[in-house]
């Protein structure tokens, strides 16, 4: 049997493997900071020299993120889980429940944001790199699809707050191992 | 006796009713979309932005011989204001302009119609973003006449120009954007 060490491609029963790690981290980082730089953006007065920029910002981080979901939901799906033993049976249902819930809850808020965008027909350019064409012309959409993306945004900040606290009990005051698990690997074997 | 009185006044009623005062009234014709409320701003002084209400509803009088007797009244949905860009439309509805949900409705009645050479002054108040303000609307008569499909319609051009402070709107565009000009295009259908 190959030995498990922390620099896995893939996930096992001891631990998350690199992909997961960066992807997850990633991703904390750029949904923590997307919701700082929307909340900033829409305050912007209209001489701003970031008034154009930030949204494009915004908007291209936005779709890279949305394939990065999808991405992570089909890895997950395709890997073990790592072992969540030394989880009380209330704290595994809340945990699991969250982890799963993430992805819903991260895809419409996308989602809702690319209509914003893309309800009048017009693509979103991502930096100059590529576009994504709009699949729903439908203008007006674009004050609903709004609104559901304002409020998942502080759904999803409240959650990231919930899963945070609760990594952080469980590090320090329960000293068990998801943080080490998602930070640095499974232990070498 | 007192059922031929009633016929009586009910006969004298409808001929004062009918009378040839030429005052008749109209709905506009939103319907079939015979009319319009546009508007422009300046972009940042470099050029105009253009854009319109594409929900609204009105009636209208209109006196032929006496004009001044005319009146009006119109009644917008906010929500429908496009500009033909999403996240625009979006920002116009929210709190920075229009406020659409807390006032979904903004509001034209006049109050009165002056004369003044070929085109008429129609005077009223505008409620727009919850403010009420006496505005005056340029307007003139583009034609009138009888339909091809057995209607008669009427048909008006107006134009009016509004300090968006006036409508306690004071998101910052620019030194050249703090006016929005409206120009009506309005044809109704005598009912």
């Amino acid at each position: 049997m190959v030995p498990v060490t922390p620099m896995d491609i893939r996930d096992t029963k001891s631990g998350y493997g690199l992909v997961t790690r960066i992807v997850h981290w990633l991703m904390a980082v750029a949904v923590i900071g997307m919701f700082v730089l929307g909340l900033w953006m829409v305050a912007l007065n209209y001489y701003s020299p970031y008034y154009q920029t930030a949204p494009d910002i915004h908007r291209s981080v936005g779709m890279l993120l949305l394939f990065l979901l999808v991405f992570r939901f089909v890895w997950r799906l395709v890997n073990p889980k790592p072992d969540d033993s030394d989880l009380t049976p209330f704290e595994r249902t809340a945990s699991r429940f969250v982890h799963w819930g993430f992805y819903p809850l991260l895809f419409i808020l996308m989602v809702s944001g690319y209509l914003i965008s893309t309800s009048d027909g017009r693509p979103i350019q991502v930096f100059d790199w590529f576009s994504v064409p709009a699949l729903v012309h439908d203008p007006g959409l674009e004050t609903p699809a709004g609104l559901v993306h304002e409020i998942l945004s502080y759904v999803t900040m409240a959650i990231v707050g919930v899963h945070t606290l609760a990594a952080l009990k469980h590090h320090f005051i329960d000293h068990g191992q998801a943080l080490k698990r998602i930070w640095s690997g499974p232990p070498s074997a | 006796m007192k059922s031929v009185r009633l016929l009586a006044a009910l006969i004298a009623g409808s001929i004062v009713l009918s009378s040839p005062a030429l005052s008749a009234d109209y709905v506009i014709d939103t319907e079939r979309a015979h009319a319009s409320i546009n508007f422009r701003i300046k972009h940042l002084g470099f050029s105009w932005l253009v854009g319109r209400f594409d929900d609204f509803n009105g009636t209208f009088t209109f006196d032929e011989e006496a004009p001044e007797n005319s009146s009006v009244k119109v009644e917008i949905d906010t929500a429908s204001v496009n500009t033909n860009h999403s996240e625009r439309d979006k920002h116009l509805r929210g709190k920075d302009f229009l406020n659409v949900s807390k006032h979904p409705k903004a509001t034209f009645e006049s109050t009165s119609v002056k004369l003044d050479g070929d085109k008429a002054i129609i005077v009223g108040n505008l409620t727009l973003n919850g403010v009420t303000k006496e505005i005056e609307i340029d307007a003139n008569r583009v034609g009138g006449g009888k339909d091809p499909w057995g209607g008669y319609r009427d048909g008006f051009h107006g134009t009016t120009s509004l300090p968006l402070k006036d409508f306690d709107i004071n998101f910052d565009l620019g030194p050249a954007s703090k006016n929005v000009d409206l120009t009506l295009e309005v044809e109704g259908i005598r009912k």
